[in-house]
């Protein structure tokens, strides 16, 4: 496929890893934010090719894994509700929350359907006007816009059994918190570069994330997810680590601009407003979420119905927290791959098709 | 959740697009998009498209790998 295979190339990614064992003459700590990348780091093996001073971490940049057990209680309280249909992403079916999971709601009767988008839920809202429909809205700023367009167009067509359960959140605060953490000691992961998010950076460009290098002298490139893009992007962090001149590269210029999309930021800004938002693993992140704004109210699920989700608690043992943060790696959960798998998944990181312990569940072959 | 792949626009109508993958046809919205146009790639994230990909910096990200490439055969 065009975009694709050209950056599946081996003879060029074998020579960009002799560079980077040329070129690399100190340990570093690498996070890459996003789940995505994780999940191509370890499929294509790109982690055993490194030197052994390049650490890689893996961060919180996964929708469902940052959800809440409280919110994933409210979701499948919703789904009990008469006359209600969920509609969600796949992904979020089989997160435990902290005593079920939709999947579980399902199987007891309540009308949860996957969705691959939310024009989708539109169609199921449509089609069933005697119910309220309810979609699940999780996701960064990548999937942000197409609610925000699903929200105008429902707007437009007037419909008026449609709802969204805003779980939305933003990038770049989780990111300042968890470098504030660091910065002040209170966290044992001290980085050098980050691998910023591809997608979500599509959207947001390159600016948001200036504040890194500026505040934190740390370096970031964006990335895209083919091999020869994540190993293009390890160069340019190497690169800069090297230099001591940490800034914000994009190495996935096909797919970002600096100045990002700005209908979809526009659309975005129109329907929904930064928020405080508690995300798993870091806690509540100012500014690190996404509500409606009051013209848009009538499309919120949590106030238009009223539901009492049980109090929230956390599966004893499970280091999710820990992982997203990149303070742990999966094999050191003691559950990993035991009781924990992604068939009888207990934390989220091992549902998510881009968590962190499904994809050592899946490609870490050494789990080293 | 943030996979988009890339793909071709076959046909445009209002803010909708029909595209194709890997030879299947599928309709998206090209809400976000208002410069696609036919014969474009774009990101496909979710049944939007999030960005039209620009074939000149895929071409010289392409370029910029193999000048790294032979810079460092020279060392």
């Amino acid at each position: 496929m065009r975009f694709i295979d050209e950056y599946r190339n081996v003879d060029l990614g074998q020579k960009l890893v002799s560079r980077i064992h040329r070129v690399c003459t100190q340990p570093i700590k690498l996070m890459e934010f996003c789940g995505g990348h994780t999940t191509a780091i370890l499929k294509y093996g790109i982690r055993q090719l490194l030197p052994q001073t390049v650490e890689m971490l893996s961060g919180p940049g996964c929708p469902v894994c940052v959800t809440t057990n409280a919110d994933l209680d409210k979701a499948i309280a919703l789904a009990h509700l008469p006359n209600v249909i969920i509609t969600t992403f796949g992904d979020m079916m089989k997160v435990p929350g902290s005593y079920s999971s939709l999947q579980q709601a399902k199987a007891d009767g309540a009308d949860i359907r996957i969705v691959y988008s939310v024009r989708d839920a539109l169609d199921i809202t449509q089609n069933n006007p005697k119910k309220s429909v309810i979609f699940i809205g999780i996701g960064f700023e990548t999937t942000a816009p197409t609610l925000a367009a699903s929200i105008l167009e429902a707007e437009q067509k007037e419909i008026k059994n449609f709802y969204v359960l805003s779980l939305l959140k933003l990038c770049p605060p989780a990111i300042k918190l968890l470098l504030m953490i660091a910065l002040v000691g209170l966290s044992e992961v001290k980085l050098d570069g980050i691998v910023c998010p591809g997608h979500v950076s599509a959207i947001i460009g390159s600016y948001p994330w200036e504040f890194i290098p500026r505040q934190y002298n740390i370096a970031c490139v964006i990335s895209g997810f083919e091999p020869l893009d994540i190993l293009l992007s390890l160069v340019m962090l190497i690169d800069q680590i090297e230099l001591e001149k940490p800034k914000v590269e994009i190495a996935y210029r096909r797919g970002v601009k600096p100045e990002g999309n700005r209908q979809a930021q526009e659309l975005m800004a129109r329907v929904f407003e930064p928020t405080t938002a508690t995300w798993r693993g870091i806690g509540k992140v100012p500014l690190g979420g996404l509500k409606l704004k009051k013209e848009y109210e009538r499309f919120n699920a949590e106030s238009t119905f009223s539901i009492t989700p049980p109090l929230p608690r956390e599966p004893k043992a499970c280091l999710c927290g820990d992982i997203l943060r990149g303070a742990k790696r999966p094999p050191e959960c003691k559950l990993f791959g035991e009781s924990c798998t992604p068939e009888n998944p207990i934390g989220p990181c091992m549902v998510s098709s881009e968590g962190a312990c499904a994809a050592y569940f899946h490609y870490g072959v050494s789990y080293g | 959740m943030c996979l988009a792949v890339p793909v071709r626009i076959v046909s445009v109508e209002g803010t909708n697009a029909e595209v194709e993958i890997g030879g299947l046809k599928r309709k998206i919205s090209i809400w976000l998009t208002p410069e696609a146009k036919v014969g474009d790639y774009v990101l496909l994230h979710t049944g939007y498209a999030i960005n039209v990909i620009d074939e000149v910096e895929a071409q010289k990200t392409l370029e910029l790998l193999q000048e790294m490439i032979s810079t460092d055969e020279v060392h």
